[in-house]
């Protein structure tokens, strides 16, 4: 699904991640963690096609990103689900409408979604926020519909970068336990967290590795979390 | 062309959802709006001014290219007889038509203006003027000149050329000037819309990237503000032609066109039809200019 080998990454200032060799395999779930600043984002930007490596090559779905025009990238987008740290919504736009957003720019009606649409508003729980525009919503509203939003194409893989960030911890755990429910659909999920404690709760209840970024470079980390 | 009825099709066939993930800009899309007002109507005039004098340097160069006349000044006792030598010549030159003296009652109505009605002629020393009419081919004026000169000694042959050509030249001169105000019109349009989509752009930076990640294409994105400023451009220049044209049509006109050409200003037939162009052109221009720059922002953008 996604294949990084040899990757390394440089800004102007100097290289934040170095030969990285990393394999997600179709239905697995993976935690990336490492102190802040160690290039978690960096990272996960790399695995969806919003940054090019400096060395190396990554692949999804079997294309290099670097052979890859700006549709491709457009279209690779639409099978890969992204939560951002910072979600970003259309502000102007109801919820419902934000959520909905991936279908209306691959050129789907809504309407031929309509019931799943309000399936998966339930599922995260905003039915009754669907209305209000993205401002209005607290942190963990926010976390829930840009989850929504990631999986409403029902992508292959779903990146989420921090998802937990700014909610306490009953929310973090109900949206971890939306990205297991997810994991078992047989989606691959990429979960970016420096919350160690958040990782032993799951992994109680998904068979889950975790890689962890040292040093500019990536590890296996091993059964003791 | 399929391409083209494409693009046609997109634009007037509104995708409310695209043209909604864009927030809607107040204040900006008036200003484009003026803009494009304030640049049509300026075409209009711009347009009136080069059909108004590209008819006059036509209507000169032909009215004056056909004619020519023959002054023939000697001593009264001779004008008779140089009179009729020089039209034997000109009988027998290619390319003249027709000629004939002017009888004196003519003569004395080209001078009316100079001396006024009732003037007696004979008082007067006053030369013999014969009319001639060229043919479509035209005569050769300065072969025409050394016939007289060697048989005729008092014709003095006058083609008009000596103040034709000036004024044709400066019809025609204000003619090209006039097209240049329209090229550069566009421009300015298509600079201003530039401006605007940039500005427009840089103001959505977050909403564009929001589609980008959601899996828009760079198309996609670019169409809703191409929509925007085709139609802003579209109706803006719209309501300055209809103004221009109003402006035009309320001009004070003056009869004979070659009496006056500020009179004259304004259109004629068909060519009033012609600034109906304008909107669908200043559209066009709009079209390209917001592409481009939404081509050249996007590119620039992960």
């Amino acid at each position: 699904m996604i294949e990084l080998e040899n990757v390394a990454y440089s800004y102007s200032g100097g290289e934040l991640l170095s030969d990285i060799s990393l394999k997600l395999a179709p239905g697995s779930f993976h935690f990336l963690t490492g102190p802040s600043g160690s290039g978690k984002t960096t990272l996960m930007k790399l695995c969806y096609g919003a940054l090019l490596p400096t060395a190396g090559h990554v692949r999804l779905f079997d294309a290099d990103v670097r052979t890859l025009s700006r549709d491709d990238v457009a279209m690779l987008r639409r099978r890969v689900g992204v939560v951002h740290q910072d979600c970003q919504f259309l502000d102007h736009l109801p919820v419902v409408e934000n959520i909905a957003l991936p279908l209306h720019v691959s050129g789907r009606s809504d309407s031929a979604y309509g019931e799943d649409l309000d399936d998966l508003m339930h599922w995260v729980g905003l039915t009754e926020r669907a209305a209000a525009v993205p401002p209005e919503l607290s942190g963990g509203e926010r976390q829930r519909a840009a989850l929504a939003r990631a999986v409403i194409m029902s992508p292959d893989i779903i990146l989420a970068d921090e998802p937990t960030g700014n909610v306490d911890w009953d929310m973090s755990q109900r949206l971890l336990r939306l990205l297991i429910e997810l994991n078992r659909m047989g989606k691959t999920v990429l979960v970016a967290t420096h919350d160690l404690s958040l990782i032993r709760a799951t992994k109680a209840h998904v068979q889950a590795r975790v890689l962890r970024i040292a040093n500019r470079r990536i590890q296996l980390a091993g059964a003791d979390l | 062309m399929s391409a083209v009825s494409e693009i046609f099709q997109r634009l007037i066939q509104p995708d409310t959802q695209a043209d909604r993930v864009v927030p809607p800009s107040g204040f900006t899309a008036q200003l484009t709006l003026f803009a494009a007002g304030a640049m049509a109507f300026l075409a209009v005039f711009a347009l009136a001014l080069s059909l108004a004098a590209g008819r006059l340097a036509e209507q000169w160069g032909e009215e004056l290219a056909r004619t020519a006349t023959i002054r023939i000044a000697a001593p009264a006792d001779q004008q008779q007889a140089q009179t009729e030598a020089a039209l034997r010549i000109l009988e027998t030159t290619r390319g003249v038509a027709q000629a004939r003296p002017l009888s004196d009652e003519e003569q004395a109505a080209l001078l009316a203006p100079w001396f006024g009605g009732g003037l007696e002629l004979d008082a007067l020393p006053v030369p013999q003027l014969i009319e001639v009419l060229e043919t479509a081919e035209g005569m050769d004026a300065a072969g025409l000149r050394l016939r007289l000169a060697a048989e005729v000694p008092g014709a003095v042959l006058d083609d008009h050329s000596r103040w034709r050509e000036p004024l044709v030249k400066a019809a025609s001169r204000l003619r090209t000037l006039g097209w240049l105000s329209i090229l550069l019109i566009g421009a300015v349009t298509a600079a201003m819309v530039t401006l605007a989509a940039n500005a427009a752009l840089a103001a959505n930076a977050q909403v564009i990237a929001v589609l980008r990640l959601v899996g828009a294409t760079d198309d996609y994105i670019a169409q809703a503000f191409i929509r925007r400023f085709t139609l802003r451009a579209l109706i803006g220049a719209a309501a300055g032609m209809v103004i221009g044209m109003i402006a035009v049509l309320l001009m004070p006109s003056g009869g004979d066109e070659t009496a006056s050409f500020l009179t004259g200003l304004g259109f004629k037939g068909a060519h009033w039809f012609l600034p109906l162009f304008i909107p669908p052109l200043a559209a066009a221009v709009a079209f390209g200019a917001t592409r481009m720059a939404a081509r050249r922002t996007l590119e620039g953008l992960s």
